[in-house]
């Protein structure tokens, strides 16, 4: 296997973008990782699109072709290809991209991920997110996605005593990133009260537990380690990529409160990277909503399972702790578009990493990792980056 | 729910009757039934039997849903819960038949068959089961 490296990222801004077509969107955030990886498209091998339900939220499939199409590739005929797994469909065109890579076949790729959501209604899109739950055996008996999370919250408060105070933290932190990302769809600051008090959606769930429906599109350029010289004198390395699946419905997995596929996922990151959790400077984790962002860091094992509300009580993962999680505004404050969110999560580790955070940036921040879900948990990638 | 009438019959017996299987190999039961036993995978091939759940069992987690899917929206709130069965299958129904309060983590419930959606006034009415308390 060959070393892989980023040499270049492109993000759009994300939020409800009226103005901005899918295809405007993707080319974008394409057309900037090509500028900042400074290759001029001819060397590009191949491509990897990440999205999860163009077909229901614009009526369209054929992502890869379109996506190459829109972003000036039609000529050069390279192949395209979009890559699904509900909201971890970016992490898993990521790790398309640099497996084809690693095995030799390619040297440069694309990696985009895209979502446009705003172009349905909510209900349409609500119903569209719970596509990545079991359709026969959990929605047709009426449970929504964020009501899915709800129970793993249920179950978490009963088994180790986290309690909805723990979980609103998690959404006034990330919100406190968020106003540092000028990316991020919510730029503005949210207090305990009003994450408390927020209207209910699924209990103990209420709004500011979740995160929003967004559009937005994010693209990162690899390439082979032993060619980015002639890039960039500031290459990441991605030292591990791991994979993980469980059972699509939570009913039937072995615990409610563990993402068994974060915790295989991570065990064969740790494993490629010859790390241990305690190794990671700062994180990208999938916090679609807070609870997901507490069971992140244990199964990612940063901390002691169960002991994830009372490390976000102890501010061990604000931008300032031992450990910054989700330093771009996470899911929660920079928005959620499901395809996209995979990669814009390589977007903000390399930019951390390679000290151009601003605001943001985690001091002496050498190794990232980063962390995408699909459905309530039945796909997971983890992603692991090391500033060169 | 979209996708044809058949898209439901095919799941009558499940929904109806909460015909489940077991695998032969192992002994463990599974809801919906499996094809293959995912614990004994080979050696269960040929040797899941279908089973008759009896119903019963007892909360392991819920959630009250106050923002519902569109055919549930008239039901709203309405608590969902993980049902581990006597058997040993857990399983997502409505909880039925009591405050909202009452349903608790621990809870004893009983299999009942309800009307779950249907597809505008014209269309198909789709039955299964919710749950109620045990009393």
């Amino acid at each position: 296997m060959r070393d892989v490296a980023v040499i270049g990222v492109g993000l759009t801004k994300f939020g409800e973008l009226w103005d901005k077509s899918f295809r405007q969107l993707i080319a974008e955030a394409g057309s900037k990782a090509i500028f900042d990886a400074g290759v001029s498209g001819n060397e590009i091998d191949a491509m990897y699109i990440g999205s999860m339900s163009s077909g229901r939220f614009i009526g369209q499939e054929h992502i890869g072709a379109l996506v190459a199409d829109a972003s000036g590739f039609s000529q050069l005929h390279i192949p395209a290809t979009r890559v699904e797994g509900a909201c971890a469909s970016g992490g898993l065109a990521m790790r398309e991209g640099y497996l084809s890579i690693a095995s030799g076949m390619n040297d440069i790729v694309v990696v985009g991920g895209i979502e446009k959501m705003n172009d349905v209604g909510g209900n349409f899109a609500t119903e569209t997110l719970a596509t990545a739950a079991d359709q026969e055996w959990e929605a047709f008996f009426g449970v929504t996605f964020p009501g899915l999370y709800a129970m793993i919250a249920m179950r978490h408060m009963h088994e180790y005593g986290t309690t909805k105070e723990q979980l609103a933290q998690v959404a006034v932190k990330n919100h406190a990133n968020g106003i540092l990302n000028p990316y991020a769809q919510y730029q503005r600051k949210i207090t305990l009260e009003q994450a408390l008090n927020a209207t209910m959606v699924a209990y103990p769930l209420g709004l500011m537990d979740c995160s929003p429906v967004t559009d937005g599109a994010a693209s990162v350029i690899l390439c082979a380690a032993e060619k980015t010289k002639k890039f960039t004198d500031k290459p990441v390395k991605i030292i591990a990529s791991g994979q993980g699946s469980d059972t699509l419905a939570l009913h039937s997995r072995r615990d409610i409160c563990t993402l068994d596929a974060t915790v295989h996922a991570a065990k064969m990151a740790y494993k490629q990277a010859n790390l241990k959790s305690s190794n990671i400077d700062l994180a990208e984790v999938h916090d679609c909503f807070t609870i997901a962002e507490i069971c992140a860091i244990e199964d990612l094992g940063f901390v002691e399972k169960g002991q994830g509300g009372k490390a976000v009580e102890n501010k061990i993962t604000t931008l300032d702790g031992s450990l910054p999680v989700n330093t771009s505004g996470g899911l929660k404050s920079k928005g959620h578009p499901v395809g996209a969110t995979g990669v814009a999560q390589i977007v903000e580790i390399t930019q951390q990493l390679r000290g151009e955070a601003e605001k943001r940036q985690v001091k002496d921040a050498r190794i990232g990792l980063a962390h995408n879900i699909g459905g309530s948990g039945a796909t997971c990638t983890v992603h692991i980056l090391e500033a060169v | 729910m979209d996708g044809g009438v058949a898209r439901f019959w095919r799941e009558i017996p499940q929904r109806y009757n909460l015909i489940g299987n077991k695998c032969e190999s192992c002994k463990r039961v599974f809801f919906p039934p499996r094809e293959s036993c995912p614990h004994c995978r080979r050696k269960s091939m040929g040797k899941m039997e279908d089973i008759k759940l009896s119903g019963s069992g007892e909360i392991i987690t819920y959630t009250i849903i106050h923002v519902g899917p569109e055919a549930f929206e008239e039901q709203v709130p309405y608590p969902i819960a993980i049902i581990k069965l006597d058997e040993g299958p857990h399983i997502t129904a409505q909880i039925v038949d009591c405050n909202i309060d009452d349903v608790k983590i621990g809870m004893k419930v009983q299999s009942t068959f309800r009307k779950i959606q249907e597809d505008g006034y014209v269309g198909a009415i789709y039955y299964g089961y919710k749950f109620k308390p045990l009393r």
